[in-house]
């Protein structure tokens, strides 16, 4: 359990760092569609909703779980739809023109 | 024992291959080139961490997880859909759903029956988990309903307010460190839901439109934060990952931000944002300012070589965008050379004003940030002013008495004409008068932005066919 804690931290600090250098490597240009992606990817946290419903170890848990789901889900969704509909409107003066 | 998300082998590679793509789908954004292909690689790897998940073989019931997939889907797809004009509030909207969702599994998980009692960590990890995610939920509510202008968008400031918030936000720590000592204290826990909920209104009441590119970074920044803290809670590399790396994007932003804004990094991090806005006196002797009429402006603007258009959040509340585009295609087709130059926090969110251009079909190569202008006003002719005002303030160069001195701008006034549309002359959201406006260079465009681009447009079109 220790170990897996130390691991945990360990894990924090180097996905922390790799954000830190990817991101900042994004133009400006696209700061608004980056946001709506991150949303997206963070209701990863569905997974752990998932588990709490599927289990069903107690009815608090699963209400909550349920309803956590949903929202979560509403964001992968959404976020991902959205990020899809914004990038596809960046065009280079160099393709086609209209 | 490891967490409840389990040890089979094949639901880990899944969430490995998840964690690969994830960091793959961020490379990707760096580039308009790339970038749909990293939200591919979003949704792959999303799509293949929930089929591992549903392998789980603790699952005993589909029926819920089912519905509310479902459901969840039902939600999503107008959120996906929304005008671009709403995108900040929208992007605000899904950080509360966000935190909703790790708020939740956090207190599922805290009221859990268990065989061993949860050690201190876990239960200071729980609860920064639960207090970061509930003071989201209610800050984004607050920034989505004050963007859809459902709440008043003007700062609501009182006397000692930051000691009234960060007390509140103290007292739910205090609460939580008990919690930690006495674990036993069960009764505890709805508090430290319930001040951070409360804490999150109290954060948002003093904030201002023009703040919130700052502070919706920062609410991404709290719910990536609160989502790896979930991680930690259930022992999933995959959430500490993704959580770390949504994390570190939303501070970034927020850096990015506070220095466009020339806010100190302490300031940003306690959201005390806004007590800043005290009226500077403004000049009270009108000052002579010379205008010009459309036609005046679509012969100077047909003459120029190298036109700036900068576009400010007046240009997004006029909906002039469009007319904007016809704007540059007109002088385009005349052989001017039109560019844009975006200032960090024009709008209301990061590059806010670049979707929308984009949406507008202007070329993304034509919109460059401000390091990247800067450098081309005193080649400029002609530097047209859409609807900003704060950001091209020279005061905050040459001004040390000014509010916003040293706050980085566009330097507009290098430009050989300086022309800026405004409704009248109104003061800025900082109630600071602009120096620009009185320049020689400067011609002001009286009238509503898209009226007035218009009438320029035709001015030239006009001109074109005879």
């Amino acid at each position: 359990m220790k170990m897996d804690l130390l691991t945990s931290l360990y894990v924090f600090m180097l996905a922390a760092f790799i954000g830190f250098q990817v991101i900042k490597r994004i133009t400006p240009l696209l700061h608004t569609p980056l946001m709506s992606l991150t949303n997206a990817l963070d209701a990863i946290a569905v997974v752990g909703a998932i588990i709490l419903a599927g289990e069903h170890k107690t009815t608090l848990a699963a209400i909550l779980g349920t309803i956590a789901i949903v929202s979560a889900t509403s964001n992968i969704v959404g976020g991902f739809l959205i990020t899809d509909r914004m990038l596809k409107m960046f065009k280079s003066s160099g393709a086609k023109k209209a | 024992m490891s967490g409840i998300l389990g040890s089979d082998l094949l639901i880990e590679i899944t969430y490995l291959a998840a964690t690969a793509l994830f960091i793959f789908s961020l490379i990707w954004m760096s580039s308009p080139v790339t970038a749909r292909r990293g939200v591919f690689a979003g949704e792959l790897g999303m799509a293949l961490a929930i089929a591992g998940t549903l392998l789980h073989h603790g699952i005993v019931d589909y029926k819920l997880i089912v519905i509310a997939l479902v459901l969840g889907t039902i939600i999503g797809i107008p959120l996906g859909k929304v005008q671009m004009t709403a995108v900040p509030q929208r992007t605000a909207l899904s950080h509360a759903f966000g935190a909703l969702c790790v708020t939740l599994v956090g207190t599922a998980e805290f009221y859990l029956p268990r065989e061993a009692p949860m050690s201190r960590f876990m239960i200071s990890v729980l609860c920064m988990e639960v207090i970061l995610g509930a003071l989201t939920i209610t800050g984004s509510l607050m920034a989505a309903g004050k963007l859809q202008e459902w709440l008043p968008q003007r700062p609501i400031t009182y006397k000692g307010q930051n000691f009234v918030n960060l007390g509140l936000l103290g007292v739910a720590v205090v609460v939580a460190v008990f919690l930690v000592i006495h674990p036993e204290r069960t009764q505890l826990f709805p508090a430290i839901v319930a001040i951070p909920l409360i804490f999150g209104v109290m954060m948002i009441v003093p904030i201002g439109g023009a703040d919130m590119p700052t502070v919706i970074s920062l609410l991404n920044s709290y719910a990536g934060l609160s989502a790896a803290a979930m991680g930690f809670v259930l022992n999933s590399k995959l959430l500490i990952i993704a959580g770390a790396l949504d994390g570190a994007s939303g501070f970034i932003l927020s850096m990015n931000m506070s220095k466009a804004m020339n806010r100190s990094f302490s300031n940003v991090l306690f959201g005390a944002f806004g007590q800043e806005q005290t009226t500077a006196s403004g000049g009270a002797e009108a000052k002579p300012v010379r205008s010009a009429t459309a036609e005046e402006a679509a012969a100077i603007l047909s003459a120029a070589n190298k036109v700036v258009i900068v576009p400010g959040y007046g240009m997004a509340v006029a909906q002039a965008q469009h007319k904007v585009r016809e704007l540059f295609d007109a002088l385009t087709k005349r052989g001017v050379d039109v560019k844009f130059g975006i200032h960090p926090v024009a709008g209301r969110m990061p590059g806010h004003m670049n979707v929308l251009l984009a949406e507008a079909d202007i070329p993304y190569d034509k919109l460059l940030d401000m390091d990247e202008i800067n450098g081309d006003f005193p080649q400029t002719d002609v530097a047209l002013i859409i609807g900003a005002n704060d950001v091209t303030n020279p005061a905050a160069r040459n001004e040390p008495s000014s509010p916003i001195y040293g706050m980085p701008i566009l330097d507009v006034d290098k430009a050989r004409t300086v022309m800026v549309i405004k409704r009248g002359m109104g003061a800025g959201f900082a109630g600071i008068e602009n120096p620009l406006y009185f320049l020689d260079r400067t011609l002001m465009l009286f009238g509503d932005a898209k009226g007035f681009v218009g009438n320029i447009v035709r001015e030239l079109s006009g001109g074109g066919s005879h």
